[in-house]
C-alpha cells in the first residue's frame, strides 16, 4: 500500500472530505499558515477559497462558538486550534454548549462539529505552548475525543469526526507529522470508538495514546529483542472508551502499562487503571503501571524538556517493573545485554543527578 | 435611570418615521399581551412553587421581542439568553409547548430537559436558548455564517442583555460577523441591571450602542419601550443585512420590571429604587400602544379587552396541559447522551 506522513494524511482527509461533502468548510487561527499548521491544509485554500477555508481573528471562544452556531444550523465545521493551550479559551463554548446542547433540548439539535486540536511541544516552547489537555475534555459527557497515532487512523479518524453527528475534539500531534505508514488512497472512515491491537504480545499489554503509541512500538521492538513479547494497543479514541478491547488484552497477558501523553491525576492512564482495577481485577497478575508527564508544568529549557517527556525508554522500564523484573537497565538492554542491574525510574546516578537515559528513541 | 433616547445616525430616518399599517399594531399589540400575560401566569406558577425551575421574566421588555420578531420569517434564526420566554413566544413558540418545559413534563419543548432557561423551536428558527451570558452570540454569527456559504437569505438575530456586552465573547462576534459582513443583527437589551449591579456600576459611561462604531458597524440606540419604534429599527437593519449590508447593532433601551430571577420585585435590597420602577411602568410598552391604537381608531377598548381574554384562555389551557402531561420517565434520564 501506498506510504503517507500523518501530515499528509490528515491533509488529504481533509480534502476528500471537502470535496465530497460541501457543508464542510474549515475555519480557526491560521488555518492557511504552514506556521501554524504545518502541511496539514496545503491546497486546501486553492482548491475550497475564502469562503470554505476562513482564516480567523484571534477569537477562540467566539470562533468556536461561532461553528457551533454554523453546525447546528446543518454545517459540518472544521475548527483548527494551532495549540490546544489557546483552545481553552474556548472551553466554555465546547463544555457548556456544544457537549450539552443536544441532550438539553432532547436530542432536537446535532451539533456536529469538529475540533481539530494540535499539540505542539519540546522546543523549549515552556508550559503555555505544550499541553496534552485530553483528559479535561473526556471527562465530559457529550464530547467524543480522538487522538490518531497512525497515519492511517490521521485520515480516517479525521474523515469519521467530520461526518460524525456530534462534537468530537480531534487531538493530532505534530511530534507524529513525520511518521509515515500505510494509508488507503480511497475516501474511508475509522470507527470512532474503536481500541486496535497494533501489535501481538504475550508477556505485557500497553495500552497507548498519540505519539506514546508509536514510543511504545519501538519499545516492543527492544523488548521482543531481550526475549519479552509486549503486545501494544493503540486506543485511539479516549471517549468514549473501548473498554472491551483493553480488558480483552489484559486477559491475555495479565499485566497492564498505560502509556498517555497527559498527566496522571485523573488522566486517561487513570481512566484505564480504573477499568483494569473495576472489570479487569481477576485477569491481573501485577499492579498496573503508568506512563504518564511528571506532575509539573511543561519545563522549558532543554534538559528539562528531555527528561519530562516519556519515550520508549520509559516505556521499556514501566514493563520491566510490571514483569517484576526491576533489574533491567535500558541502556544495557539497548545494547543487547540481559542483565541484572538495578533500575532507578526516573533514572538518577548515585548521586542523584540525572542521567541521559531518556534520549529519543528516533 | 431613564434614558435618552439616542438618534441613531445610520438607519435613514424617514424609516424610523413612517406609519405603520394598522395590522401590524394590531399583531404587535397581540404578542405583547401573549408575553404579558404568561410572564404573570408563569410569576405566579413559581410563587406558588409549581415552577420549580429559575424563571427569568420578561415583564417590561415584551416591546423588544415582539417589534424585532415581526420582522422575521419562519426560517430566521433566533438566539436568545436565561430571559427568552419574550422572544420564544414572539417569534411563533407555542404556549403549551412552554409551559410544559416550565413544570419540566415530557410535552415541553425540549423534553423537559431544559426548562425555562432552554427554550426550542427548530420550526421556528429558535435552535435553543442558552443563559450563559453572552455564550449564544456566537451561535448566531455561526447560523449567518453559514446562510453566508449556502447562499441563503435568512437573517440571523441575536437577543442579550446589557451585561453581555462586558464579555469578550460579545465583542469576538460582532467583530468577526464584520469582517466577514454577515446577514446578523445584534439586539442589546439594555435594561439597565445584571443579575444585580447597575449599569454605571460595571462602566463608565451609558454608550452601549457605540460598540458598533468600533466595529465598524451601524449601530443606534432606541426607546426599547416604544414597539413601533423597536419595529422600524428591527425592520431596517434585518432588510439590510438580508440584502447584503451586514451586521448592525441596536441597543434597545428598555427595563425589567421583576428582579432577576423569579416573581420577587426586588426593591428592598439596595439594588434599586422603588420610584425608577414605578417611573418605568408608566412607561409600559403595551400601555402605550394600546393608547395610540384607541386614539388612532384602530381598535375599541373591548376589542382590546378581548385580546387580553383570547390570550388568557390559552394560557389557561397550556398551564391545563402542562398539569396534566407526565415527566420524562426515568430510564431516558441519559437518552440523548452519545459519548
Amino acid at each position: 500500500m501506498r506510504l503517507l506522513t500523518y501530515g499528509r494524511a490528515l491533509c488529504e482527509g481533509l480534502t476528500q472530505t471537502m470535496d465530497a461533502d460541501a457543508t464542510v468548510f474549515l475555519i480557526g487561527q491560521g488555518v492557511n499558515s504552514p506556521w501554524y499548521v504545518g502541511n496539514t491544509t496545503e491546497g486546501v485554500y486553492d482548491r475550497f477559497g475564502p469562503q470554505r477555508v476562513i482564516d480567523t481573528p484571534v477569537s477562540e471562544n467566539g470562533v468556536t462558538g461561532l461553528a457551533i452556531g454554523a453546525s447546528m444550523a446543518g454545517m459540518k465545521p472544521v475548527v483548527i486550534h494551532p495549540r490546544m493551550d489557546f483552545m481553552l479559551l474556548a472551553a466554555e463554548q465546547l463544555i457548556g454548549q456544544a457537549a450539552n446542547w443536544n441532550y438539553m433540548f432532547d436530542g432536537q439539535v446535532n451539533v456536529p462539529v469538529t475540533i481539530r486540536s494540535i499539540v505542539n511541544r519540546g522546543g523549549e516552547q515552556a508550559a503555555q505552548h505544550s499541553q496534552a489537555l485530553q483528559a479535561m475534555y473526556a471527562h465530559i459527557p457529550g464530547l467524543k475525543v480522538v487522538m490518531p497515532a497512525t497515519p492511517r487512523d490521521a485520515k480516517g479518524l479525521l474523515i469519521a469526526a467530520i461526518h460524525d453527528p456530534n462534537p468530537v475534539v480531534f487531538i493530532d500531534d505534530r511530534w507524529l507529522y513525520g511518521v509515515e505508514g500505510e494509508v488507503p488512497e480511497r475516501y474511508f472512515a475509522e470507527e470512532i470508538g474503536r481500541a486496535k491491537v497494533l501489535r501481538r504480545g504475550t508477556d505485557v499489554s500497553v495500552v497507548a495514546t498519540s505519539y506514546l503509541v508509536q514510543e511504545s512500538l519501538a519499545a516492543a521492538e527492544r523488548l521482543a529483542e531481550a526475549g519479552v513479547s509486549v503486545e501494544v494497543v493503540d486506543l485511539r479514541t479516549v471517549r468514549p472508551l473501548d473498554e472491551e478491547t483493553v480488558l480483552e488484552s489484559l486477559a491475555r497477558t495479565h499485566r497492564l502499562v498505560v502509556a498517555d501523553t497527559g498527566w496522571s491525576m485523573c488522566g486517561i492512564s487513570a481512566e484505564v487503571a480504573a477499568l483494569a482495577a473495576c472489570r479487569g481485577m481477576y485477569d491481573l497478575w501485577a499492579p498496573v503501571e503508568r506512563v504518564t508527564l511528571p506532575c509539573c508544568p511543561a519545563p522549558m529549557c532543554q534538559p528539562h524538556e528531555t527528561a519530562y517527556y516519556p519515550r520508549a525508554s520509559q516505556v521499556v522500564a514501566a514493563v520491566y517493573r510490571v514483569l517484576g523484573a526491576n533489574a533491567v537497565s535500558y541502556s544495557r538492554l539497548a545494547a543487547g545485554i540481559g542483565t541484572s542491574i538495578p533500575f532507578s525510574y526516573p533514572p538518577v546516578s548515585a548521586d542523584g543527578s540525572r542521567l541521559e537515559a531518556a534520549e529519543s528513541t528516533r | 435611570m431613564i434614558c435618552s433616547i439616542a438618534e441613531g445616525r445610520v438607519f435613514a430616518k424617514e424609516n424610523l418615521h413612517e406609519e405603520l399599517p394598522e395590522a401590524t399594531l394590531l399583531a404587535l399589540y397581540r404578542t405583547m399581551v401573549r408575553i404579558r400575560r404568561s410572564e404573570e401566569a408563569a410569576a405566579a406558577l413559581a410563587e406558588s412553587r409549581e415552577i420549580r425551575c429559575p424563571v427569568h421574566l420578561y415583564l417590561g421588555q415584551e416591546a423588544v421581542a415582539a417589534g424585532i420578531n415581526a420582522n422575521l420569517k419562519p426560517d430566521d434564526y433566533v438566539f436568545g439568553n436565561h430571559r427568552s420566554h419574550g422572544h420564544y413566544l414572539a417569534k411563533g413558540g407555542g404556549l403549551k409547548p412552554m409551559f410544559a418545559e416550565f413544570l419540566g413534563k415530557a410535552t415541553g419543548c425540549a423534553g423537559g430537559r431544559g426548562g425555562s432557561m432552554h427554550l426550542i423551536d427548530t420550526e421556528r428558527g429558535i435552535l435553543g436558548t442558552t443563559p450563559i451570558v453572552a455564550a449564544s452570540i456566537p451561535h448566531a454569527v455561526g447560523t449567518a455564517l453559514a446562510a453566508k456559504i449556502r447562499g441563503q437569505d435568512s437573517v440571523s438575530v441575536s437577543f442579550f442583555g446589557d451585561g453581555a456586552v462586558e464579555e469578550g465573547t460579545f465583542h469576538e462576534s460582532v467583530n468577526f460577523a464584520a469582517v466577514q459582513n454577515l446577514p446578523v443583527v445584534f439586539v442589546c437589551e439594555n435594561n439597565f441591571y445584571s443579575s444585580h449591579l447597575g449599569l454605571l456600576k460595571r462602566r463608565r459611561c451609558d454608550n452601549i450602542y457605540e460598540y458598533a462604531a468600533g466595529h465598524g458597524i451601524p449601530g443606534v440606540a432606541i426607546d426599547g419601550n416604544d414597539v413601533e419604534q423597536v419595529y422600524r429599527a428591527g425592520r431596517a437593519a434585518i432588510a439590510r443585512a438580508r440584502s447584503g449590508g451586514g451586521p448592525a447593532l441596536l441597543e434597545c433601551r428598555t427595563y425589567r420590571w421583576r428582579g432577576h430571577v423569579g416573581p420577587a420585585w426586588e426593591f428592598n435590597l439596595g439594588i434599586r429604587d422603588v420610584n425608577e420602577v414605578q417611573e418605568w411602568m408608566k412607561r409600559c410598552p403595551i400601555k402605550k400602544l394600546g393608547e395610540r391604537l384607541l386614539a388612532l381608531g384602530i381598535a375599541s377598548q373591548e376589542e382590546l379587552d378581548r385580546v387580553q381574554s383570547e390570550e388568557d384562555a390559552a394560557i389557561a389551557e397550556a398551564v391545563d396541559f402542562a398539569r396534566v402531561s407526565e415527566f420524562p420517565p426515568l430510564e431516558t434520564m441519559s437518552a440523548h447522551v452519545y459519548a
